[in-house]
């Protein structure tokens, strides 16, 4: 499946806007955007303490609860989405982050260890849909 | 004051992913695509997101602290060892099965439709999983 053709402008404003996110959230709150460390926080018992975390994510899906969340185009089964999920929602706690707090904030803050972290999932997300290609061409 | 902030954050970023189409996985697939129709955006949203963020980091690293004068909560291990790969390697995987990765993967639940909703369900039993399995292992340390 291809994607949207989205402009260059829409590429770089897109980016522009989580780096902002990032930044405000670590300059004022002194908190890292790593979204999947904020959704598994945002699960455990001793909620009451990481309030920050429900406000995070009440913001994050404001901009598509006003304006709607655009094309959201699938190209896996419910049964495969669920497995999938079950991967990214192991994987990113084992590793402690994911394309945000590895990919965007480690790296901003020049960490060697995001870096492993992100040509790491990257990598390996690319041999994925490689394979997927020879298991059904496209 | 720390509500709000997150609030902004939270919102500044939904809002950036759906500038990007990062919310659609067509496009992430399609950037992940590689060996095949190979779309590049998402590259120039990730430097873009990187760069803009990197200023406040560099200020941060200097400091110690937050502009307000409170300690930063960063998590402090350096080591590149087998549960950071590990992981990242399972994440890989269900990435690039579903093109979905957390941050997206929340907003597109506003969708209500059946395929958000399974994937946002095994990635909620997926990090309850991870957090009880962490939790009987002491000593394993946990971080953001």
């Amino acid at each position: 499946m291809t994607g949207e053709v989205i402009p260059l402008w829409r590429s770089v404003a897109g980016g522009a806007l989580i780096g902002a996110a990032a930044g405000i959230l670590l300059l004022v709150n002194g908190r890292v955007a790593g979204i999947s460390g904020i959704v598994a926080g945002s699960l455990e018992a001793n909620f009451g303490k990481q309030a920050w975390r429900a406000f995070f994510l009440l913001g994050l899906v404001l901009p598509a609860l006003l304006v709607g969340a655009g094309p959201v185009d699938w190209s896996a089964s419910p049964l495969i989405l669920a497995a999938a999920g079950l991967l990214v929602g192991v994987g990113t706690r084992v590793a402690n982050g994911c394309t945000s707090g590895h990919g965007v904030c480690g790296l901003a803050n020049l960490s060697p260890r995001s870096l492993a972290a992100t040509v790491t999932f990257v990598a390996v997300a690319v041999v994925t849909v490689a394979a997927k290609h020879l298991v059904s061409p496209p | 004051m720390t509500g709000l902030v997150a609030l902004i954050a939270g919102a500044l970023f939904g809002a950036g992913l759906l500038l990007s189409g990062m919310t659609n996985p067509a496009n992430v697939l399609a950037f992940l695509d590689v060996t095949g129709h190979w779309q590049p955006a998402l590259a120039f949203t990730m430097a873009a997101a990187v760069t803009v963020a990197f200023p406040a980091y560099a200020i941060v690293r200097r400091r110690q602290r937050t502009l307000l004068g409170q300690p930063v909560d960063q998590p402090e291990r350096s080591l590149i060892d087998a549960p950071l790969l590990l992981g990242s390697g399972l994440f890989g995987v269900g990435w690039g099965l579903s093109g979905v990765c957390p941050g997206p993967g929340v907003v597109v639940l506003t969708t209500g439709t059946l395929p958000a909703i399974a994937f946002g369900g095994g990635l909620a039993i997926g990090m309850i999983m991870a957090n009880v399995a962490s939790r009987r292992a002491p000593g394993e340390p946990r971080g953001a």
